[in-house]
């Protein structure tokens, strides 16, 4: 289980740019949950994937991953249970290196001895999963990540983060840099390794149509806040026009984000 | 004259090889190397000079060039200060270590002493010339070192040093603390440099606080030029590129040394020539690389 407990956030305090971006905030994700995140820019969405990953430390409160506080964990430290994937597909792979070694690389996490570790064995069972994939990765193993287009490094990305079998899965809106067939193809390799692996999963997206239809709860944000928490039943009846009245309605403001609202 | 340029290239390959671990696979410009070479230097020098085991010598040298390189990278890491910067505290401190070690003088000669390369000589006398011996001594002293790097680069920490240069968040995405890696890569280029310091004071004859003035430089344009000569993506035809661009950049510098008369080029010249050389390499590359927006 995942808890944020009164976290408190602000960005240059104390000076005139003062922004305060979490006050008290408090959030508990169950294991095995797939949270979807909707929000407009600045709720603090991303922000929130920062206190969770050991990016920003919050101001005061507590943050609990499965029973331990990791409040005070730097990044490096919480990376080796959270698998994050970033928007920007470049970002989690290195280009100047064959895909082997990228995998290589991501099979373990912590620190890596002076162990030769990528052997033919591995080499089968990095072709296997990639087979699984069916972008035709299996035979490009020794080929520079450079080459690949960004779905393949973002579906090639998710894979090594999945093989590391993380307690928590933090999806920066992940497809929102993609091709729109790349990020469907993503999508739903996404949603297959989450099923699979009972992925405890956190999903930013601009996407509401895509909020609404994946996972069992969807979070709306707004400055700062969590407004709408809806699981269950309610959730599986939700659309788009429903989840954009249920804001108005507690907000006292109508959702302004078009790109959201656009984006089906 | 042509053994002589494999033989300074081999040696200053060594460091060469250093260079190109920070600057290329770390992305980490480490000038602890003005520093730490002429460390090797004075550290195998007084080695010798009391009559030390030569291969403790050796050892002492290269995990002197490690400690210095763990400094700089420690004094960026903790207090958060820029690579470039770090580097140049530890080379300005190392210029006063040098000269303790030396027992407060600022060269060292070694004349009629027993050294590693005498020692060599001395096992292939009447079958090999000094200077064959020499290279020889050479090529296999830096085969061992470049296979020793590629295989090191072929673990799992090596290919972690790979994705960090160019990747850091990757790294720390692994769970990889960043700043121990760095005080690993640091340490392990500048202990390269030092053991090339160790090798130059012995083939030279003497050991020299300033041997080190401008040896970045030195390396980083044999970096470049092996990069000229040789593209490739492989980890051993890296290794190899940097000694043969170490060994082309020794010869650049000869030509110039005997025959930069003839353009009225003087020894001082020569390091106008490798800035010069090392600018031209990037003019070339900027050109390479095609324009932006072009198709």
């Amino acid at each position: 289980m995942i808890a944020i407990e009164n976290a408190t956030l602000t960005f240059n305090a104390g000076t005139p740019n003062e922004n305060r971006i979490f006050e008290n905030f408090n959030l508990t994700v169950p294991k095995g949950d797939f949270v979807t995140i909707i929000g407009s820019n600045g709720a603090g969405k991303s922000t929130l994937f920062n206190l969770l990953a050991g990016t920003v430390p919050p101001d005061s409160g507590r943050i609990v991953l499965n029973g331990r506080d990791v409040t005070k964990a730097p990044e490096y430290a919480r990376a080796k249970t959270i698998g994050r994937i970033f928007q920007d597909p470049l970002a989690g792979t290195a280009s100047n290196m064959s895909l082997e070694d990228n995998m290589m690389v991501c099979l373990k996490k912590g620190f890596k001895g002076l162990r030769i570790g990528l052997n033919r064995a591995r080499r089968q069972f990095f072709r296997e999963q990639l087979r699984f994939l069916d972008m035709g990765l299996e035979d490009r193993l020794k080929d520079n990540v450079g080459l690949l287009s960004g779905g393949q490094r973002q579906a090639l990305t998710l894979l090594m983060m999945v093989l590391s079998k993380p307690e928590l899965v933090l999806l920066d809106e992940h497809t929102a840099a993609l091709d729109p067939r790349n990020a469907e193809i993503v999508l739903s390799l996404t949603t297959h390794f989450v099923k699979e692996y009972g992925l405890t999963t956190m999903m930013v997206t601009h996407n509401m149509q895509q909020a609404i239809n994946l996972g069992n709860r969807l979070l709306m944000m707004d400055a700062g806040e969590v407004v709408l928490d809806i699981s269950g039943e309610e959730k599986k009846n939700l659309t788009v026009e429903k989840l954009v009245a249920m804001f108005s309605e507690v907000r006292n403001k109508t959702f302004t984000s078009d790109e959201a609202l656009l984006s089906r | 004259m042509i053994e002589g340029i494999f033989v300074e290239g081999l040696i200053y390959g060594i460091m060469a090889l250093g260079v190109f671990f920070t600057f290329r696979i770390l992305d980490f410009p480490d000038l602890t190397v003005d520093g730490s070479f002429p460390l090797g230097a004075v550290i195998m020098a007084m080695a010798i000079q009391k009559g030390i085991c030569l291969s403790v010598g050796i050892l002492l040298a290269f995990s002197g060039g490690v400690a210095a390189g763990a400094v700089t990278a420690v004094i960026h890491n903790k207090l958060k200060v820029p690579h470039l910067l770090a580097g140049i505290l530890t080379m300005t401190m190392l210029y006063s270590v040098n000269i303790r070690i030396l027992g407060n003088r600022a060269n060292l000669p070694l004349m009629r002493k027993e050294t590693l390369l005498t020692k060599a000589t001395a096992l292939t006398q009447g079958t090999l010339s000094e200077t064959w011996t020499l290279l020889l001594f050479f090529v296999l002293v830096v085969l061992v070192i470049k296979v020793l790097m590629d295989l090191f680069f072929h673990t799992d920490m090596g290919l972690t040093f790979g994705a960090m240069g160019g990747n850091t968040q990757m790294v720390i995405s692994q769970g990889v603390n960043p700043a121990t890696y760095k005080v690993i890569g640091v340490g392990l280029s500048n202990g390269l440099v030092a053991l090339s310091g160790a090798f130059a004071a012995q083939y030279q004859g003497f050991a020299d606080v300033n041997l080190g003035q401008g040896i970045v430089v030195s390396g980083l344009a044999s970096v470049m030029l092996g990069e000229f000569l040789i593209r490739s993506n492989r980890i051993s035809m890296l290794t190899l590129r940097v000694v043969i661009g170490a060994i082309f950049y020794k010869a650049i510098m000869f030509l110039g040394r005997y025959y930069g008369y003839t353009i009225h080029l003087t020894p001082n010249d020569l390091k106008l020539v490798s800035g010069v050389l090392i600018i031209g390499a990037l003019v070339v590359t900027q050109m390479k690389k095609p324009a932006k927006g072009a198709k």
